[in-house]
């Protein structure tokens, strides 16, 4: 199958790819005074006005049990930044590297997996401001349950990358779909317990949450890095990982079938 | 031997950005329901149509045709980034497309870095382009603005070093779109240069390129497309020399088709409205307002139009102009050294006593290369009285190419103007040699002594 012969040569695209990649964050940190510091400055933003909110305007909005408020915002908000950036820049990416696809014998999937993975790299360069605050609360992570930390990140980026193969091979055709999607992003952002824990979310609003794969990532995070106890939602996360190889694989073939017109389109 | 490039039967449909779907936006996608709706045949261009052809190993080849006639699409669909329609298109070995140089180019990062990014994207290994490292800076003359971003750089400078990293990718197949105009004299040589190194490892060469000499002088097999379809391959100068024949017949139609509407436009212009601004004779009148080849007047001095037109009482009319070749016949494109003829038609409804024929020569900067009437020759009218024919003959038309305008008149010894003809019959000269300026005086070179030359 030419879709899955494709698939492969991925693989040797890794050079490219992790060029790619630092290239990306080269180029931009370098016309920017305040540098690396940016990886982090948006969660914190957020994480700082979620705060105000919840413990200076809305004081009593959440049990008592889920302090420190704001640790736990910032284990959701800080993939969540990957997430939706992902999504959001991968939408314009086949667009913005229209040069390479129209000029250049360029295999254009690499543009939006290098969105999401340079994405991936600020989150890392947020996760010590993360320990910090572990660190500053003093909350015990146990090392044991820290082994799934890297299963999630990796669930979470076979799903980003599967949407964001699928929406910028859309893009391409339809312009219309980058605006949509900045709205469709910040509704998804609070369908998902980020700010809110999933215990707190109305009973019969629980079923359609759990349709959200998104849910089930940040549950995840949040078990792991803010609750107690052991990490009691490995089923869901194992469902969603398989969930993700097929998002992925659809998200592939749809791009690989869109390819040819790239091209023409961009 | 396999061939470096086989393109069987290639035909490559475009969907043309026609109304609607110019601004494809998802919801009008759905509302249409043409989200994945066939295409109908009104909204689609084809822009290779069958095309064939095979490159063997170590050859260059040369894709020559018009604006438009598809040469770029075939380059693309050779180099992979589009797929054609139908057909088949094999490569054998590396490829590097020169089609825009540069495309890959982060502006933020500095040229250093580029270099090894472009060069990974055109499949080079990090080692390899270490080792060429020095090499490519060399080649593109960029040794003291490596580290500087790339966004600081001419785009002289742009383009050499997109020049310099894909060829030296060391490609098998090397595919070329019009791109050596990058940089001074110095730099093409080195291009060219460059590319008979290729030539002499066995490499193989597509070269897309309006520059006909290049095609003659560099490639061993030349291929013209037209609209798509295949009009000629094979030895370049014969190919060549059928190209610029088909291009001196389409200027021939157009210039035809542009003077018949100029004439009759003009025969339609009321004569008498233009009889107070005709002060003076015609040819010595006519010395070179600079007006502009289209039709917005440009405020002449002394009420004189410059413009196009026709003009005059019709005492004497000029009822046809043709303008013909050493062959007699009509034509609007001649070489240079021709000889050429403009026969007038006249013909006067009564016995007229005071006229003269005159001629003026203008060049596409509306300089007057040459005017003179029969006045001016000391021919002494006498009468005439019905039709008549008037011939002005060149025998051999010494101008450099370009395209000439030719004002024609009837008029009073006194510049009362019977018909008056303003620019209204265009004709094109055609040279192989390159020279400038407005007359080319008959001339030969000769050299003495221990200087030698090869005639081409």
């Amino acid at each position: 199958m030419a879709t899955f012969r494709n698939l492969t040569a991925l693989f040797r695209y890794r050079g490219l790819i992790q060029t790619l990649v630092v290239r990306d964050l080269k180029a931009r940190y370098r016309g920017s005074v305040l540098g690396f510091f940016w990886s982090f400055f948006n969660p914190l933003l957020l994480l700082l006005i979620y705060s105000f909110v919840f413990t200076q305007v809305l004081v009593g909005a959440h049990d008592p049990n889920m302090e420190p408020y704001a640790l736990f915002m910032f284990c959701g908000i800080l993939p969540w930044t990957w997430f939706s950036s992902s999504v959001l820049e991968s939408s314009n990416t086949l667009i913005a590297g229209g040069n390479l696809i129209k000029k250049v014998l360029f295999p254009a999937e690499v543009l939006p997996i290098v969105t999401v993975l340079a994405n991936m790299v600020h989150f890392f360069l947020g996760l010590p401001v993360l320990i910090g605050f572990l660190i500053y609360y003093q909350r015990p992570v146990d090392p044991l349950e820290l082994l799934w930390f890297p299963v999630i990140v990796l669930v979470q980026l076979i799903f980003t990358i599967g949407l964001a193969l699928f929406l910028s091979a859309l893009t391409v055709h339809f312009r219309d779909l980058k605006d949509l999607l900045g709205n469709v992003v910040q509704l998804w952002f609070f369908a998902t317990p980020i700010i809110y824990p999933m215990l707190q979310a109305p009973a019969n609003m629980r079923r359609w949450l759990n349709l959200n794969p998104m849910t089930h990532i940040m549950i995840s995070y949040q078990e792991v890095l803010f609750f107690p106890g052991p990490h009691g939602h490995w089923k869901w996360l194992a469902a969603l990982g398989a969930f993700s190889v097929v998002v992925f694989l659809a998200g592939y073939f749809v791009f690989d079938r869109l390819r040819d017109s790239f091209a023409e389109e961009v | 031997m396999t061939p470096a490039i086989d393109v069987i039967n290639v035909s490559k449909v475009y969907r043309k950005y026609a109304r609607k779907r110019q601004f494809a936006t998802l919801k009008s996608a759905i509302l249409d329901g043409s989200l994945l709706g066939d295409l109908n045949p009104d909204e689609t261009f084809q822009a290779l149509k069958g095309v064939s052809f095979s490159v063997p190993k170590g050859c260059t080849y040369g894709v020559i045709g018009r604006n438009g006639s598809g040469k770029s699409t075939l380059l693309k669909c050779v180099a992979g980034i589009t797929r054609p329609t139908q057909g088949e298109v094999r490569v054998d070995g590396r490829i590097s497309a020169l089609i825009e140089l540069g495309a890959g180019f982060h502006p933020e990062i500095s040229g250093r870095e580029n270099i090894f990014i472009n060069g990974i994207m055109l499949g080079l290994t990090k080692k390899d382009i270490q080792r060429r490292f020095d090499e490519i800076v060399e080649f593109a003359e960029m040794q003291d603005f490596i580290d500087a971003p790339v966004k600081t750089y001419s785009s002289g400078m742009y383009m050499r070093l997109g020049f310099a990293v894909a060829v030296h990718v060391d490609p098998e197949v090397l595919l070329v779109d019009e791109v050596l105009a990058v940089g001074d004299q110095g730099f093409t040589h080195k291009c060219l240069d460059k590319f008979a190194e290729f030539r002499r490892r066995n490499k193989s060469i597509l070269l897309v390129t309006h520059s006909l000499d290049l095609v003659e002088k560099f490639c061993d097999i030349a291929h013209w497309l037209d609209h798509g379809v295949t009009k000629g391959e094979g030895d370049p100068k014969r190919v060549v020399a059928a190209y610029v024949i088909d291009v001196e017949d389409t200027e021939e139609n157009e210039l035809a088709k542009a003077e018949a509407t100029r004439v009759a436009a003009a025969a339609k212009e009321v004569s008498e409205a233009r009889e107070t601004e005709i002060t003076e004779p015609s040819v010595s009148s006519v010395s070179g307002e600079a007006a502009s080849v289209s039709s917005e007047p440009s405020g002449p001095k002394d009420g004189f139009k410059s413009d196009e037109g026709r003009w005059g009482t019709r005492e004497i009319e000029i009822t046809n102009v043709t303008i013909s070749g050493p062959d007699r016949e009509a034509g609007h494109v001649f070489q240079s050294g021709d000889s050429i003829q403009v026969r007038m038609d006249v013909s006067s409804k009564e016995k007229i006593t005071d006229f003269v024929f005159g001629l003026g020569l203008f060049n596409a900067d509306n300089v007057c290369v040459y005017g003179t009437n029969t006045n001016l020759e000391e021919f002494q009218p006498t009468e005439i009285d019905g039709n008549g024919v008037v011939t002005f003959t060149v025998d051999k038309l010494d101008l450099v190419e370009g395209t000439y305008r030719l004002d024609l008149a009837a008029h009073k010894a006194d510049g009362y103007p019977y018909d008056y003809h303003r620019l209204l019959y265009t004709f094109r000269v055609k040279s192989r040699i390159r020279d400038v300026g407005i007359y080319r005086p008959d001339h030969r070179w000769s050299f003495d002594g221990s200087i030698k030359f090869e005639r081409s």
